[in-house]
């Protein structure tokens, strides 16, 4: 079939036009940006260097945001994992070759038809279930009608009056270096449709290309209340949806790739007024940063509007983030409200839920997020751990199954956040990658409480199971590591490094009490690092002062 | 004109045997034979010959597309003829397996012709629209497959409809194809060249679809069995998406036997069609043979209700005076009929054509110049849509997609498509009722016989009125059989009227049987339309 297709009459017309009909479709945001695919969250971008304040505005208004209280919505668009398409066979995969995972149903071709792959139905229960939302047994696709050249049907297969899941909430902790503060955050509804395709334009813009790969891959859209008041709140709060569906495994979550996509609705109302203020929505936000910054920047921008008397100016339009000046700017005004003209999609059959289907997904699903936060929050941890813990469901399965083989909780935590998390950084390296396995941790921690090995030497055999595997045994006993506790062996070293050093021990003896460094230190190196370090000093002061 | 029987004057015909009728109504013309054999299964009997190797299916292909080319001039029923070697071909390697002493399947030899709404991989298929000239789907339309898998032999694709909206074929974007009864008259539609290909024995048998009556008029006006299915009994993958809700394909064939088991060989589940049913199809073919006629009432017990709606003013009296003699048959075969009243039927016009035309605004949104079809040529992307699809479709599509996209849109969803949705219902709910009480329904299958080509072309409403017999049906989902019942006068020798048997959903075997028993004993009427009636076949 068509490799490729080319609409070449199409004129490209660089400023206006173009634009125009590029980003006609509601949804349409288009997903370019190629960035490294490591997992990124809201916490873990705050640590990147601070940008450039880039408007002076933002200054001007600052003293006025008191007055004002920002409202934000969000509409986040959830790719599915599933390993077909939503209505056909096809797989799909991203960055394949334009055009090259597409069928007759896909592609929109006379007379194929849509049948639904019912891992879509599972995976959205299961996201309805976890946002504590209300399941409608009884559900239905409807179809959603607008030309686009990536809409191979002229219309996409969505769910209108009937959401397959409403009502519902998500909660989350803000990070500690925000002030930190648990978030009840209102779930609208979330339903079920499928994704467009993708235009691809020629670089003199004289043609465009449609690809159809991404043409019916399943999504989820899930709308939340207008509960947020910050970028931050608004950016955490599509971290935790992105933890929420990695939690569950129903989506890779990744914003780069487009599986997770953010329109967000900005308006900001004098503090006190009950009515919203004109909303404005944002698109083209392709990180956790840039949903925070965005929003940030346009709440100002709406402030200062408000605070020198023209908010009438502000009006319901779509507007753009645009990455590199680091600000919004008009993409379309809306003309009027747009008709879909929704009605019931007729080639599909209602989606009929049965209470045990319900409850069979129910119990299947993992402890969440939130749950684990809690449990961790009991367990004694600070809240800096346990967010960093439960950022990431790989690296809180691995804490999780650490503790469970009897390690001690803080020590864990320790050594994941610490060594293991910048080994993981430095070499580029998930969790799972990592050849170091939670029970050879836990065996670790234990080997050290126990006395087994020093501190020091426990993290070099750490290092070693992180790049090579192993146990911990099996290294100690291979390198012959185990920590020397007979105080009888150390007293020998320490005659020895004393004999060996009788001008330093002069004089130390003569008050240069600082050298008890440098002999613990001959003494440890004597004992290839194995020495016990409390009884190496304990035996070494008596013997440093034994004769004065 | 010699040895062929001519239809009478009369406005109805009724069986000679069973009737207590006087035999002069059922006037016979002097030259006619005193044969009266009914209509036979052309399927079985070539079935017959192929296996006792009387004649091999390649002489049975050549025969039937020397007729093809003979008639086609006149006709226009096909816009696609399939290569003559490579069906010979087809053929020849039939008689190979039969040589060979290999299992051949039920349709082995049999000539089919597919509407061109239904996608064939090796062949055009444009549904009769400009906007799909010269379109060679990807993929065969399940039907199509499984015609193909059981034997039988595509010959080509038949006129209709652009997309099948239409009543005549005249709204065909390529030709209007000509009743074969009279060739000034229309075959009916919008599945006019499937109907007019098996009325003139251009094809064994032929795909329909029918989304208002689109198999069912044009077998009425073509005097030749036509069958829509229950809605879910065959797979709707591959048929160009009019009216989701209500298309299927159907089966069009000169005798009830041949529609059934067509219909045998194209039901079933089909995991492509999320609608097909998952019921088991029953073996409708097997009964055919097994139907004994000699027993004097064999029907009897039948209950049937007459549609007293279907038989008020607007209809023809010709063709209400054939429903009733087709009642007074099926009485004198044992049924009991009695009539009925659907108040709801009126309803049903108004309600489809806004349900058919809300969903064809949807459905025909693909053809955009895209991806395939006719593209125009544009500077930009609005002008690129507006013109390809200005230029690509006609004015009776244009003026449906009008009316759906108006029906659906904000501030009048309510008033117009949630409303037919709750017309729909009342109904399907009074069908319901009437075949609890009712082993069949009866009705006329149009309100006339075929009229004049240009007749009725630049008065929409009058042929959308001629739809009030068949779209109740496709509103309940229900099946539906129509027959040849008698004659009304028109043309050099009459035109013959069809029977419209109604039953309830999925109950087609019903349906077939009292059909095959109706048709077999139905004397004194050849369906044979006189552009034929020279060859000595028929």
């Amino acid at each position: 079939m068509m490799a490729s297709t080319i609409f070449r009459s199409i004129q490209n017309h660089p400023l206006l036009l173009y634009q125009t009909a590029l980003f006609r479709r509601k949804n349409g945001v288009f997903y370019c940006t190629m960035k490294s695919t490591e997992a990124q969250t809201a916490t873990q971008e705050k640590q990147k260097p601070p940008l450039p304040k880039i408007m002076k505005q933002t200054k001007t208004s600052d003293k006025f945001s008191k007055d004002y209280e920002a409202v934000i919505g969000i509409e986040t668009h959830v790719q599915l994992n599933t390993l077909t398409k939503a209505f056909c066979g096809c797989p799909y995969n991203y960055g394949s070759p334009p055009n090259t995972s597409v069928c007759p149903i896909c592609m929109g071709l006379p007379g194929a038809l849509p049948v639904l792959n019912s891992k879509v139905i599972e995976l959205a229960v299961k996201v309805g279930l976890a946002l504590n939302s209300k399941l409608s047994l009884n559900s239905k696709f409807d179809r959603k009608q607008y030309f686009y050249p990536d809409l191979p049907k002229g219309y996409q297969i969505s769910q209108f009056d009937v959401p397959i899941a409403s009502g519902g909430y998500i909660d989350l902790d803000l990070p500690v270096e925000f002030g930190g503060g648990h978030r009840r955050f209102g779930i609208t509804r979330v339903h079920m449709e499928e994704d467009a395709g993708k235009l691809l334009h020629s670089e003199n813009g004289s043609y465009s290309q449609v690809d159809l790969n991404r043409a019916g891959v399943p999504l989820l859209e899930i709308v939340s209340e207008p509960d947020m008041r910050t970028g931050i709140e608004a950016a955490e709060y599509a971290a935790e949806l992105q933890r929420l569906v990695r939690y569950l495994g129903v989506s890779n979550g990744n914003m780069q790739e487009g599986s997770l996509r953010c329109d967000v609705n900005v308006s900001v109302r004098p503090i006190g007024q009950a009515q919203f203020g004109t909303k404005v929505e944002i698109k083209n936000l392709n990180s956790f940063s840039s949903v925070s910054r965005a929003i940030d920047f346009e709440i100002s921008r709406q402030v200062l509007l408000h605070s020198q008397g023209q908010g009438d100016q502000i009006t319901q339009e779509t507007r753009l983030w645009e990455e590199g000046a680091q600000k919004t700017v008009t993409m379309r005004k809306k003309e009027g409200l747009a008709d879909y003209r929704y009605f019931p999609e007729p080639d599909l059959p209602g989606v009929i839920l049965t209470k045990e289907y319900v409850n069979s997904i129910l119990d299947s699903l993992p402890e969440l997020p939130e749950v684990k936060r809690r449990r961790y929050e009991k367990m004694g941890l600070s809240m800096q751990d346990v967010l960093f813990l439960a950022n990431d469901v790989n690296v809180a399965e691995f804490f999780d199954a650490t503790i469970a083989k009897g390690a001690d909780v803080k020590l864990a935590a320790n050594w994941i956040m610490g060594d293991i998390a910048a080994y993981m950084k430095n070499e580029k390296l998930t969790i799972n990658e990592i050849k170091l396995i939670p029970q050879e941790l836990a065996e670790l921690i234990a080997s050290i409480k126990g006395g087994t090995i020093s501190g020091k030497i426990g993290k070099e055999i750490l290092f070693e199971l992180l790049a090579k595997g192993g146990t911990v045994k099996g290294l100690i006993k291979e390198k012959d590591l185990v920590q020397i506790v007979d105080p009888v062996e150390i007293e020998k070293i320490v005659d020895k490094v004393l004999s060996e050093n009788p001008k330093q021990l002069e004089q130390y003896r003569g008050g240069k009490t600082k050298l008890q460094g440098y002999f613990a230190g001959q003494v440890m190196k004597l004992s290839k690092g194995k020495a016990n370090p409390g009884l190496l000093n304990k035996i070494l002061l008596e013997k440093l002062n034994a004769q004065s | 004109m010699l040895g062929t029987l001519q239809p009478p004057r009369t406005l109805s015909r009724f069986p000679l045997y069973l009737t207590s009728r006087p035999v002069t109504l059922c006037t016979l013309t002097a030259q006619s034979p005193p044969s009266t054999s009914p209509a036979h299964s052309q399927i079985l009997s070539i079935r017959h010959s192929l296996l006792t190797r009387q004649v091999t299916a390649a002489q049975l292909a050549e025969s039937y597309l020397s007729r093809l080319r003979l008639t086609e001039p006149h006709l226009k029923s096909f816009l696609h003829v399939s290569d003559s070697d490579a069906v010979l071909r087809q053929a020849a390697l039939l008689d190979q397996r039969i040589a060979g002493g290999e299992d051949v399947g039920p349709l082995a030899g049999v000539v089919v012709g597919v509407k061109d709404n239904i996608c064939t991989a090796d062949m055009p298929s444009t549904g009769g629209s400009r906007v799909l000239e010269g379109y060679r789907p990807a993929y065969d339309a399940t039907a199509v497959r499984k015609i193909k898998e059981l034997g039988g032999i595509v010959v080509g694709k038949t006129n209709l409809d652009e997309f099948g909206m239409g009543s005549t074929t005249e709204a065909s974007a390529f030709q209007v194809t000509a009743n074969p009864w009279d060739v000034s008259r229309v075959p009916g539609g919008s599945s006019g060249g499937s109907a007019a290909a098996v009325s003139a024995r251009q094809c064994v048998v032929s795909l329909g679809s029918d989304t208002g009556g689109s198999v069912r008029q044009p077998a009425s006006f073509c005097g030749v069995v036509g069958l829509k299915p229950t809605y879910g009994r065959v797979s709707r993958y591959g048929l160009m998406a009019y009216a989701s809700s209500l298309d299927v394909i159907g089966c069009f064939g000169s005798s009830v036997a041949d529609t059934g088991i067509l219909l045998h060989a194209i039901s079933g589940h089909d995991r492509l069609d999320a609608t097909s049913s998952k019921r088991e199809v029953p073996d409708f073919a097997s009964q055919f043979a097994s139907i004994n006629l000699l027993e004097s009432k064999p029907l009897k017990g039948l209950r049937v209700g007459v549609i007293r709606e279907t038989l008020d003013e607007g209809v023809d009296a010709g063709v209400i005076s054939a429903i009733r003699g087709a009642a007074s048959h099926l009485e004198e075969l044992g049924c009991s009929v009695t009539e009925i009243s659907l108040p709801s039927f009126s309803l049903g016009l108004p309600a489809y054509y806004i349900l058919a035309s809300s969903e064809s605004s949807s459905n025909l949104s693909r053809y955009d110049g895209v991806r395939y079809g006719n593209q125009a040529v544009a500077d930009e992307l609005n002008s690129l849509y507006g013109d390809s699809r200005a230029k690509g479709f006609g004015p009776e599509v244009k003026m449906r997609i009008l009316m759906g996209t108006y029906g659906l849109s904000a501030g009048y969803y309510d008033a117009y498509y949630k409303r037919a949705q709750q017309v729909r219902t009342i109904i399907r709910k009074s069908f319901k009722t009437a075949l609890d009480e009712n082993d069949i329904l009866i009705s006329p299958a149009a309100p006339s016989a075929a009229y004049k080509i240009g007749e009725k072309i630049d008065d929409p409403l009058a042929m959308y009125a001629g739809d009030i017999m068949t779209v109740n049906v496709n509103l309940a989902g229900l099946p539906a059989l129509v027959l040849p019942c008698g004659f009304v006068e028109g043309g050099k020798v009459g035109l013959p009227v069809g029977l419209q048997m109604i039953g309830a959903a999925f109950d087609e075997e019903k349906l077939l049987k009292v059909g095959h028993i109706f048709e077999q004993t139905l004397q004194n009427c050849r369906f044979v339309p006189p552009l034929i009636e020279d060859d000595t076949a028929w």
